[in-house]
């Protein structure tokens, strides 16, 4: 639905859709794959302008239907169209407190895009785009158009984490007029958006402005501090006099493939590749101290098909790899990471081998990877989450050199604040469950969301639930609670 | 930005540093470590806690200087700050009325093992420490640590002070002449592995803090796993303590060496000009502080 009667569009429905879709300048390939520079460069005035003029205006927008936070794309294209680019912005952040985020690193072909009625039968409008634009040019040009704060409550809330559920739950509890406390337990704000995702998609630089305006509009930020070993959830409560908490601790705990030869310098879980590369920023040792095991020269490769295992790919290839390659155990169509990544990591290069497995790795006699050990696999009967699972074919083992492999095999819940919170539910694979309406825990007052609920997702799925949970901490502390787990429980969990 | 209100050489090398920390200090049992991470282009380091005084708000830790960062770290004095200072994280040790018990240490390890011999003596254990060092002047805590135990004895491995051996052949003679209930051992690979040998044959409850490299210290990158009965285990979250004789020490031994290459790297960068590294981690953690004021002072639009 729309709130703007008038419509800034020029141009009849039929010409629109035959305008075709805007490319993004991005860096060259062959450029691209040797720096950690942004990929993408983002469309310049006059092609968002170009991009908004394809919208056909659906009276019932498919794209606002399928945004997990319902930002209203419509609204946001026409105001683009009428020149007024901070109105988009502003009009984007009513509904999503990291639209510079969002914009880079969003599913979109299975969200927005998917819903826009021009994909039915060409391309979809390039909404991502589109949103990244405004945010852009916001933040470039200086101006932001902070919502206005309801008068202060008095009510003290505490976020754990600091990654995308928390920053949308603290924007949206600021302007509630409640305090916010974010604490976060590694040294560098923005969870996996600093690092997880790297420089070449996601620049540090975007996550710290989005943080220094939550700070400038009053969220006290705190680094160091481990929740469940610094401090308790209890201890927040009952010394700290925390009116309300939201955890949203994320991803958690590695996991290994658990084969032989898992332990020789060189076998990455991509947590760790991807922290020490990013968080750290190994890929400019010596200036930081922080070492990586080299991969200038060599072969890697990373086990796995999702987000996460392109991202490490990627970095391996712009940190000098001789080879890099994908290995998945089902076939591209199941793979779990978006398109575009996958097209950008074969358009540098990127080497993808399907259906193959490792069983086990192999070390010279000083404990250094050398080589792997891989079946290849076939599609059988589809598992639990609607894929076909692989099956091993037999004798068809072959080994490969590798001096560097990066497990992206997914991750566990990090039980450390289940374990210290006595009262706090969790499911039989350790996530703390929550109330799929309001994201309320078993314990009174404390409120769960993003990948410690639902297992790995996506950044906008953790802002969904940031949004959500500070509706329902609202309610709350106004005195009008929602009902909790006990009478309905979450158990999403990630394959 | 974390205070260092004290820093004191201890001995060749290493040295003692208070540090304010408040929620660590009172949160913090034996056995536990910190991460630290000096300045902006630092690495996450871990160093075990060796005391702290909740009422101060500080703790208490001893570095050797043996990398770039733990030799850059020597360098500070009473009044710097260093910017990152987490924890306290792993499991604390394991304190019982075990009977008696043996506290062996090497060098900067006796720092890591006073606390836990303070506290199996205060649950009301014989506590029997067995302090080694290479030479007299890398030995540290020595009184803290005789206070604390029933029978301390000091070795060096050249004998210039003490008696002159190895901890091992002190450890052997105890366990031949009478009944070890519990035994603790705390220092370089081959010593602990030294004393796994030992005592695993007579099955004697033995634990080994481990010191793997780290980067998050709370369980999110497994680089810090170690082979514990064969099966890999994180010693930030499952450790750092483990059954010494279920470790794998070959493995944890090659992954310590796995960054080696590039740790002399470091160093050498940093011996280059050690006056100019400090200057820069002052320089860099002023900027800090100055920049996060200015942050929060910015007043809403």
């Amino acid at each position: 639905m729309t709130d703007k009667p008038v419509s800034h569009n020029p141009l009849p429905n039929k010409e629109r859709a035959k305008l075709p879709r805007q490319r993004v300048p991005e860096q060259d390939p062959c450029v691209r794959a040797h720096n950690f520079l942004e990929v993408n460069l983002g469309f310049p005035p006059e092609q968002a302008r170009q991009e908004s003029l394809r919208c056909i205006e659906c009276p019932k927008p498919g794209c606002i239907e399928q945004c997990p936070v319902s930002v209203n794309v419509r609204a946001v294209i026409d105001l683009i169209l009428a020149g007024d680019y901070l109105g988009a912005a502003s009009k984007v952040r009513e509904d999503n407190a990291l639209p510079a985020i969002t914009g880079r690193v969003c599913p979109v072909e299975d969200q927005c895009e998917a819903g826009c009625v021009l994909g039915k039968k060409g391309e979809p409008v390039g909404i991502a785009y589109l949103e990244r634009f405004v945010a852009d040019w916001e933040r470039e040009t200086g101006q932001f158009g902070s919502p206005v704060s309801a008068p202060p409550t008095g009510k003290k809330v505490g976020l754990i984490g600091s990654g995308p559920a928390s920053l949308a739950c603290a924007g949206d509890l600021i302007q509630m007029g409640h305090q916010v406390h974010v604490f976060e337990a590694l040294h560098e704000l923005g969870g996996v958006l600093v690092y997880g995702i790297p420089e070449f998609r996601l620049p540090k630089e975007i996550v710290h402005h989005e943080i220094n305006v939550l700070r400038r509009r009053g969220v006290v930020f705190e680094t160091n501090v481990v929740v469940g070993k610094t401090v308790t959830i209890d201890e927040l409560v009952n010394d700290e006099g925390f009116d309300a908490i939201f955890i949203a601790t994320g991803a958690g705990l590695p996991r290994f493939l658990n084969v032989p030869g898992e332990h020789f310098n060189g076998v990455y879980s991509a947590n760790e590749f991807l922290t020490r590369v990013n968080l750290m920023r190994a890929y400019r040792f010596p200036e930081y101290d922080e070492p990586l095991y080299p991969c200038k020269d060599r072969d890697v490769i990373v086990v796995g098909g999702g987000n996460t295992a392109m991202d490490a790919v990627r970095s391996a290839l712009r940190l000098g790899a001789k080879s890099a390659s994908i290995y998945y155990r089902r076939t591209e169509k199941e793979m779990p990471a978006r398109v575009e990544e996958v097209h950008h990591a074969k358009d540098e290069g990127v080497h993808f081998e399907m259906l193959v497995n490792p069983v086990e790795f192999f070390g010279d006699e000083k404990g250094n990877l050398t080589s792997v050990k891989c079946i290849r696999q076939e599609l059988g009967e589809p598992d639990e989450s609607g894929r076909r699972s692989p099956v091993p074919i037999k004798g068809s083992e072959f080994v490969v050199p590798c001096q560097v492999a990066i497990i992206a095999a997914g991750t566990s819940a990090n039980p450390l604040i289940q374990s210290t919170t006595p009262g706090l539910a969790v499911t039989k694979r350790g996530y703390i469950q929550a109330n799929d309406d309001t994201l309320a825990t078993s314990k009174p007052g404390v409120f769960a969301g993003g990948d410690i609920v639902t297992g790995g997702a996506t950044v906008i799925l953790a802002m969904g639930a940031g949004r959500k949970a500070a509706k329902a901490i609202d309610a709350y502390l106004k005195g009008t609670p929602e009902p909790n787990v006990q009478e309905k429980a979450s158990t999403v969990s990630a394959d | 930005m974390f205070e260092i209100v004290e820093a004191r050489p201890l001995a060749r090398n290493i040295k003692l540093f208070v540090i304010k920390a408040p929620r660590i200090a009172k949160k913090q049992k034996p056995g536990q470590f910190i991460i630290v991470r000096l300045d902006d282009s630092g690495e996450r380091i871990p160093l075990t806690i060796a005391d702290a005084d909740p009422k101060a708000g500080t703790i208490t830790i001893c570095v050797q200087a043996i990398g770039k960062t733990t030799m850059l770290m020597n360098m500070l004095e009473t009044g710097d700050s260093i910017l990152d200072v987490v924890g306290p994280l792993g499991k604390p040790s394991e304190i019982e009325q075990f009977g008696t018990t043996v506290v062996v240490s090497g060098s900067v390890g006796t720092a890591m093992a006073y606390p836990t011999a303070r506290e199996l003596k205060r649950a009301g254990n014989k506590v029997v420490s067995i302090v080694g060092a290479r030479s007299k002047d890398l030995l540290v805590l020595e009184d803290e640590v005789r206070a604390v135990s029933d029978e301390t004895y000091v070795l060096t491995d050249d004998g210039t002070y003490g008696e002159k051996g190895l901890v091992t052949e002190r450890l052997k003679k105890i366990l031949e002449s009478g009944k070890v209930d519990y035994v603790l051992a705390v220092g370089p690979i081959p010593m602990m592995r030294a004393v796994a040998n030992l005592t695993g044959p007579l099955g004697i409850k033995t634990i080994v803090s481990l010191n793997s490299i780290m980067v998050d210290g709370t369980g999110m990158c497994g680089g810090c796993r170690v082979l514990v009965n064969n099966k890999s285990q994180f010693a930030c979250v499952d450790g750092p303590d483990f059954d010494a004789s279920e470790v794998n020490f070959d493995v944890l031994m090659q992954r310590n060496n796995m960054y080696r290459e590039q740790e002399r790297q470091s160093i050498e960068l940093l011996q280059a000009d050690p006056e100019a590294e400090l200057r820069k981690l002052r320089e860099s953690n002023e900027q800090h502080a100055c920049a996060l004021e200015a942050a929060m002072s910015e007043v809403t639009r």
